[in-house]
């Protein structure tokens, strides 16, 4: 049998305005178990904790219910107060008469009634509450951040920095992302290389840093602060440790008409390749699909002229499995496909292009030296016309295209645009909007200094159709403010393609158990107060991975995830939530009901030796919980038909006593 | 037997991420219910069992309402959709046990929705009334 302390209290007049705290003390005190009853002023105050403190000591009690404000608001301090008298927390319960009695009702006898009733359930709780201790888990003092765009190599760096060893796994050759790829910045245009190759060097320097590039995530398992996670590091029939970047095998290498992906394949590349000159690590990488020695036997060239002798044909793509405490998903964006938007005579015209590929255009490093050259005739355009919004915002029923708007859109373009009339002030410049979105510093004097300034001219409508006439392009359009339709002859159209996930972060949702939108972001634990941490414990994000973001923004949030990483691995031990499931062996047949249900897989199945009455042993298959995955949501106790499954703190018979008690 | 006005016995789980924060803010700002409505604190709307229910019923009580977090915003991810398909068979089977369906409820309400939480405590409050005392399942024996 319990002894049960039972503190009312007042809150000032907060709950003694509509509840008779006297008589509801007074009418707890015969209850079952109860061996103390009385009220107070303030019962969180120090005082209030004090006579709580006390009656403990002096009555032995194993259990206390306090009738005062939500569990929300006090349930950690009454715990603290139990726990500082010797009492275990966990055997303390809350019966909330303030915000679910005094402030709803007005009559005095009708809150005391209800009030009275509130604590009997919470005495018939706690009677049957048992101690409880939650339990610990070691961490291992290690990262993994996938995806090695400028937000893993930020995340990376920040938890390197706080003395952590990381590991980034990158799918491509080499680091950067989309980053690498880009001209210039906006607001500031300075020249992306410039801000992230440092960078870039800064983390294959880093002593705590490791990159494996050309690697993908395979398998993920364990829980927060014991992941185990299988890595591929796929074959670059290159040795990674002799490779001195020299580049030689990539300028002598006969397979010349390899498209090159880093240029968006408006130029070719050779079989053996790095893929831009700053590329981390700079080592060079067979392309398998296109190599002639790997394909047909014959050739060599390569081995041939390296000098260090680090080619290596006969390489293949090696499992390594790692251990980790936290994991990062920093996986990313990717322009949508144009295909579907064949209005913009996008296959249909060498000389329209995406918004990424105009980037490249423009670099010192791309295609075209730096020159903006039409693709088609490498000929200078006079007229460009900037199309935004394609593929977003576009009506949730609408076969093609996104819901949501990709944020960077608007500003990307008015710096192509700014910078196109910067270098060749001969060219006109139409922009096609739906709204111009510039919420960000500095953004909107941007945009305004590209109209004022630079004499874009930007429209408000959107553009119908392109068609190729001879060498020009033919743009309809409308114009919704002057209400009328436009006809342009461009000599260039440029996308601003829509943004999408990353098609490598659904299997690896899958892999993390970590949910996503319809859209494929990665869910965040909560829309504002959780934003970087994933619902899944030890599962951080950073970056474009959780929705649309320019780089200021993917910088601070990856800096943030790097917080969170660091917080939880610089702790040994974790403290898990004590009110987890557990099974009842005796009781459980097997079924994998509950292996079903549960959200987080925290549930497995062990064969296991019963001593049976008889005195003969049985195997026995046999459910069994991982506390430290375990969150408490209950969903496999009601799953479960042999009722062996129950949930700690919240057993069946306590919240049935409850109901008992209610409904007596 | 003297006639005295009919004040139903109501029971209201909530779960603790949204709904029980729901009906903390109905207080906060003082929206009004009735009292016949007493709270179970459960961690996720999928901690309760159907027997819970029946439970209640059998218990004496006159209505059964269950409070969970709006689809797909559920603390625990995917519980409610449990809570959702589970219900939808409890309540198809009650009038077969002989309770009026009418008498049981799901509700999602967030932790922001105080005033739904009091409108729908209100209203249902009111349905139950109407429908009177639950006299079916309630054993005798437990009533004395
Ligand atoms: S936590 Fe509210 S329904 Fe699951």
């Amino acid at each position: 049998m319990q002894r049960i302390g039972v503190f009312v209290c007042h809150c000032g007049t907060n709950i003694a305005g509509t509840v008779d705290v006297k008589a509801v003390a007074e009418a707890l005190r015969y209850e079952p178990g109860v061996v103390i009853s009385t009220e107070y002023q303030y019962m969180c105050s120090q005082a209030g904790q004090d006579m709580i403190h006390e009656a403990i000591r002096e009555n032995n009690l194993t259990g206390i219910v306090v009738c005062s404000c939500s569990p929300r608001m006090h349930e950690a301090t009454f715990r603290k107060t139990a726990q500082s008298a010797g009492l275990n927390p966990y055997m303390v319960e809350i019966a909330n008469i303030r915000e679910q009695c005094s402030w709803v009702h007005k009559d005095m006898e009708i809150g005391t009634e209800k009030a009275i009733i509130l604590g009997r359930a919470a005495i018939a709780k706690v009677n049957l509450n048992a101690p409880l201790t939650p339990g610990e888990t070691p961490v291992t003092k290690r990262a993994l951040v996938i995806g090695g765009g400028i937000a893993g190599i930020q995340t990376a760096l920040d938890i390197a920095d706080a003395g952590f060893p990381v590991d980034i796994v990158e799918t491509k050759p080499t680091i950067g992302g989309k980053m690498a790829q880009l001209d210039k910045t906006f607001p500031t245009l300075d020249c992306a290389a410039c801000i992230l190759t440092p960078k870039m060097v800064e983390a294959a320097q880093h002593e705590n840093i490791r990159i494996l590039s050309y690697s993908e995530v395979q398998d993920i398992k364990g829980f927060v602060g014991n992941f185990t996670v299988q890595i591929k590091k796929k074959a670059r029939y290159v040795k990674e440790d002799i490779c001195t970047g020299c580049g030689l095998c990539t300028e002598k290498c006969p397979q010349k008409k390899v498209p090159n992906e880093f240029n968006l394949e408006m130029d070719n590349r050779r079989a053996i390749y790095i893929p831009f000159a700053q590329a981390v690590p700079k080592v060079a990488t067979i392309d398998p699909n296109y190599c002639t020695m790997l394909k047909t036997g014959k050739c060599g060239v390569c081995a041939k002229v390296c000098t260090a002798k680090a080619i290596d044909y006969t390489q293949k793509d090696e499992i390594m499995e790692e251990k980790y405490g936290a994991i990062v998903a920093a996986t990313g964006f990717n322009p949508i496909s144009m295909k579907p938007f064949d209005e913009y005579a996008y296959s249909q015209s060498k000389d329209v292009i995406t918004s990424l590929e105009f980037e490249r255009l423009m670099n010192a490093a791309g295609p075209t030296g730096g020159k903006l050259l039409r693709p088609s005739d490498g000929k200078h355009p006079h007229t460009i016309v900037f199309v935004q919004c394609v593929g977003s915002r576009c009506s949730a029923h609408a076969s093609k295209g996104k819901e949501y708007c990709s944020k960077i859109c608007c500003m990307y373009t008015a710096k192509h645009a700014m910078l196109t009339r910067d270098k060749y002030p001969d060219t006109d410049v139409y922009v096609f909007y739906i709204d111009v979105r510039t919420p960000g510093k500095n953004f909107d004097e941007f945009y305004r200094r590209a109209v004022e300034e630079y004499g874009v001219h930007y429209v408000k409508g959107m553009v119908g159709k392109v068609s190729p006439e001879g060498d020009k392009l033919m743009v309809q359009a409308s114009d919704l403010l002057a209400d009328k339709q436009l006809h342009i002859e461009a000599d260039l159209v440029v996308l601003a393609a829509a943004i999408e996930p990353d098609m490598s972060a659904r299997p690896l949702a899958t892999m993390l158990t970590a949910s996503m939108d319809t859209n494929d972001f990665f869910t965040e634990a909560h829309p504002k107060l959780r934003p970087v941490e994933s619902p899944t414990a030890g599962v951080f994000l950073s970056g474009a991975c959780q929705g649309p973001k320019d780089i200021p923004e993917t910088v601070s949030q990856a800096g943030a995830a790097a917080a969170k990483v660091i917080g939880l691995l610089a702790k040994d031990k974790l403290k898990g939530n004590p009110c987890v499931a557990g099974s009842d062996e005796w009781m459980c047949n097997g079924c994998s009901s509950c292996e079903r249900v549960c959200p987080y897989g925290a549930i497995t199945y062990v064969t296991k030796e019963f001593r049976m009455p008889d005195r003969t042993t049985a195997l026995r298959r046999v459910a069994q919980v991982n506390e430290a995955v375990c969150q408490g949501c209950g969903a496999c106790t009601v799953a479960c038909p042999s009722g062996a499954m129950d949930l700690k703190g919240f057993a069946s018979s306590q919240i049935m006593a409850e109901v008992d008690a209610i409904c007596k | 037997m003297q006639m005295t006005e009919f004040k139903p016995k109501i029971v209201a789980f909530c779960c603790n991420w949204c709904s029980y924060a729901g009906a903390d803010l109905a207080g906060n700002n003082r929206l009004n219910y009735p009292a016949e409505v007493k709270i179970i604190r459960v961690p996720c709307s999928c901690r309760v069992n159907p027997m819970f229910i029946l439970r209640a019923f059998q218990r004496g009580a006159d209505g059964v309402i269950l409070c969970g977090c709006h689809p797909g915003d559920c603390h625990y991810t995917s519980g409610n959709y449990y809570t959702r398909r589970r219900m939808a068979l409890l309540f198809s089977m009650l009038n077969f046990l002989g309770i009026e369906k009418e008498r049981t409820r799901v509700e999602w309400v967030s932790a922001a929705e105080g005033a739904k939480f009091a409108a729908t405590m209100n209203d249902f409050v009111a349905q139950i009334t109407a429908l009177g005392e639950n006299k079916r399942l309630e054993d005798l024996r437990c009533k004395k």
